[in-house]
């Protein structure tokens, strides 16, 4: 009988015995379905039709484990994420795991029935994966990563060519929850706080928005870069210009003073469980309403739209009293490893 | 509070009617440049109104001098650089503290206290802690050297490149630039050094001096007072933020700070040397001066080519003045702190302003 | 660098304080401010206190400690 230690060792992602062992033992038996019980080099799926939207993301957050949520649910959650904002069901993960040698069982084990019972959640399943291990010290405990597919939602085809001056920008909710929660928890400048990360899949939502309401331009999750980033993407790739009010911008007041207390700008924040939509003027109402009856969008709100440029395009807010400002893409390093 | 800020801005309309031609305050402070930036105020303000940043980043104004010297105990083995995470990106004249991010032995601290801290962490070290910062900053490394004298820890040190307000101000209008009407002046300078202060540059320069706190409504009815002022061909003392400012100031501060530092003459980045305008350990604490104990010079370096964040201090250009501005110079590729400091003059305009 | 934004002070021993902030608790030294007590708002700055806030003048001219007042008032709510 092969030893049964405590942590990771580097013979784990070894492809014998031991790495056997821990897929059987303590990887598959979480995620119960057919694809993956196969256990064979590929999952094989059979899709209800060939239109799908794929993606992928790894995870690298720190630290691991974070009110309202860990890397495991995160991981999850991201990915599902960015199939639901294509406009796509998502209905299956593969899992990737890079673990550092010493790595604990008991963390691994608390990841992996994050990632089952997220997964479970959000209606997909893990039906392929990987184990690999490296040295100590390589790999800060635990990276994940998640490509995702998700089938396309019938007529469904979100996209920045299709935005048009007049279109309002939704917003489903606060922002900076996540970004200031784990900034919170970071050793170094860990404080107490009421905050906690906005981490959860969309997909529910989403789906029951480009099926009920037409005229949703484009959809994007405000993750790394927060809202900032994700309206300069809009500017960007649709050559026109945003303008948005500061008093429409959903923030808890904790966020906003944990922000101040740091000198952190909340739109530089990151978001894991919120997303940004560009929709025709007619729909915003409607999909305002059809947020606000879902857990996960009650604060949604309109909070701009897209204007004439002016000579650049640029994304303009319009400030708390009634002033006027740039808001830029923000440098990378902002947060460091939120997601 | 909106009433308050229309209200505001409708005097500052009609005092600068009233004054006709164009005026220039300058606010002194890093911080109010950037909240009247992210406020949106300079776009709600007559254009005859001027507002000009001046030298009170205290990042912006680090001699390049300095930052090299800081650079040279970066790279040393024995020694843990400590500090605000302000000063990480500043290009020094061969890279800056993040380029050698990859060494380990540079840390960014929230507090001088977390610096000390890290000493008795790693006491096969000497850490070295970055003191940069104005009257507001002092107290907190003041407090912190007396506590590692007490505690007899050895190997804790400072590199003082702490500064004073008032003589820079005073150095700018006895010559660089003269052309300042009214100065708004730095709400938590002045919670440390007390309002009275500025009483000085009143005096003996007959300039309206405004004390103001960091929201718009504070520095909206700050600018209001001078422009009144202006208008009235009145120069006195004010203060808009009474809430946290008093005349006298923090005396307790201002104790600690005179028993620990004496006033030296120093090298700023722009201003050039001004007298009695930067902080030495007194002799009592030398051996937690960083200087005295690597025996390092504080002498003035030479500026990255073609950066004028000299003149961008002394408000004598604006930051698209600069022809490197936007264009080598952005907030990515930094040639200079104005652009690098999360309060530096450039760097608001950068991420502030159009471009287009 | 003169960020420093108003909390109360909800916990104190000799000259070590635990300040709160719309609810994020943060350790601030109140060796500059002798007098400072337990249920004071104070001005934090670079985990000192620095000053003692006039509640009243600041409930007039500040929104944020007005935003931090009626948060104290009320339940966690969403502002904007």
């Amino acid at each position: 009988m092969a030893t049964n230690p405590e942590r990771i060792l580097l013979a784990h992602g070894g492809g014998g015995r031991l790495t056997n062992q821990l897929i059987r033992e303590r990887i598959v038996p979480k995620f119960k379905n057919e694809a993956l019980s196969e256990l064979a080099d590929s999952a094989h799926l059979t899709l209800a039709s060939s239109d799908i939207c794929f993606t992928t993301d790894s995870y690298v957050v720190k630290p691991l484990f974070f009110r309202g949520g860990d890397i495991g649910k995160l991981s999850v959650c991201g990915t599902v994420n960015d199939l639901a904002v294509a406009g796509s069901r998502p209905v299956a993960l593969s899992l990737s795991l890079i673990i550092e040698e010493g790595f604990e069982f008991d963390l691994l084990e608390r990841i992996l029935q994050s990632i089952s019972d997220t997964a479970q959640r959000n209606h997909v399943d893990i039906v392929t994966g990987d184990t690999k291990t490296v040295e100590h010290g390589s790999a800060d405990g635990i990276f994940i990563n998640t490509a995702g597919i998700g089938i396309r939602l019938p007529n469904v085809h979100p996209g920045l060519d299709t935005v048009e001056v007049g279109d309002k920008i939704i917003l489903s909710g606060t922002i900076g929850d996540h970004g200031m929660t784990i900034i919170s928890q970071r050793e170094g400048i860990g404080f107490e706080s009421p905050l906690e990360s906005d981490c959860a899949g969309l997909a529910e939502l989403t789906c029951s928005l480009f099926e009920s309401v037409p005229g949703i331009r484009f959809m994007r999750d405000p993750t790394r870069g927060g809202l900032a980033a994700t309206l300069n993407e809009i500017v960007e790739g649709s050559s026109r210009s945003v303008q948005i009010d500061e008093r429409a911008i959903p923030i808890r007041p904790a966020v906003q003073a944990a922000a101040d207390m740091l000198g952190f700008d909340v739109l530089n924040a990151a978001n894991e469980g919120k997303f940004v939509a560009v929709v025709s003027s007619g729909a915003a109402q409607e999909c305002v309403r059809v947020c606000r009856e879902h857990p996960l969008g009650r604060d949604a709100t309109v909070i701009g739209e897209i204007v004439t440029t002016r000579d650049v395009p640029l994304v303009e807010l319009r400030t708390k009293i009634g002033g006027r400002r740039v808001v830029q893409m923000p440098y990378g390093r902002e947060l460091p490893r939120i997601c | 509070m909106l009433d308050r800020i229309a209200n505001a801005q409708h005097a500052i309309d009609e005092a600068c009617r009233a004054i006709g031609r164009q005026i220039t305050i300058m606010e002194v402070c890093g911080t109010h440049t950037v909240s009247i930036f992210r406020s949106g105020i300079r776009s709600v303000l007559p254009d005859t109104l001027k507002l000009l940043s001046g030298p009170g980043c205290p990042v912006c104004v680090t001699d390049q001098g300095y930052i090299d010297t800081v650079m040279g105990l970066a790279d040393r083995d024995d020694c843990v650089i400590a500090t605000y995470g302000d000063m990480i990106r500043v290009p020094g004249s061969d890279g800056s503290l993040e380029s050698r991010a990859s060494k380990g032995n540079v840390r960014v601290v929230l507090s001088s206290e977390d610096a000390l801290q890290l000493a008795r962490e790693s006491p096969d070290k000497t850490v070295v802690f970055v003191a940069v910062g104005f009257e507001t900053t002092t107290p907190a490394t003041a407090v912190v050297v007396r506590e590692t004298a007490a505690e007899g820890i050895g190997n804790f040190c400072i590199l003082s490149g702490h500064k004073l307000v008032i003589p820079a101000m005073r150095a700018l209008l006895g010559g660089m630039n003269d052309r300042i009407d009214g100065f708004l002046c730095p709400g938590h300078v002045s919670v440390i050094i007390g309002s009275g202060a500025f009483a000085e540059i009143v005096r003996d320069f007959r300039r309206p001096c405004v004390v103001a706190g960091f929201e718009p409504l504070q520095i909206i009815e700050g600018l209001a007072e001078i422009c009144q002022q202006l208008a009235a061909g009145k120069a006195e003392l004010k203060s808009v933020y009474k809430a946290v400012v008093t005349e006298k100031g923090n005396t307790a501060a201002q104790q600690i700070i005179a028993e620990c530092f004496d006033p030296a003459d120093g090298y700023w980045r722009g201003l050039g040397k001004i007298a009695k305008s930067t902080l030495v350990l007194k002799e009592r604490y030398a051996r937690f001066d960083a200087f005295r104990r690597f025996g390092l010079e504080d002498k003035p370096g030479k500026e990255n080519r073609g950066c004028r964040c000299g003149e961008v201090l002394c408000g004598l250009i604006d930051p698209i003045q600069c022809p490197l501005f936007g264009t080598r110079c952005t907030t990515d590729r930094p040639v200079g702190p104005c652009m690098v400091s999360s309060e530096g003059t450039c760097a608001a305009w950068f991420k502030y302003g159009r471009r287009g | 660098m003169c960020l420093a934004i108003p909390a109360r002070i909800v916990e104190l021993q000799a000259d070590r304080a635990i300040v709160d902030a719309m609810g994020n608790r943060w350790r601030a030294r109140t060796t500059l401010l002798p007098d400072a007590k337990l249920g004071d708002v104070v001005l934090v700055h670079a985990g000192f206190a620095i000053s003692l806030v006039d509640e009243e003048e600041a409930r007039k001219t500040w929104e944020l400690f007005a935003e931090i007042d009626n948060f104290e008032k009320t339940s966690n709510k969403v502002s904007g």
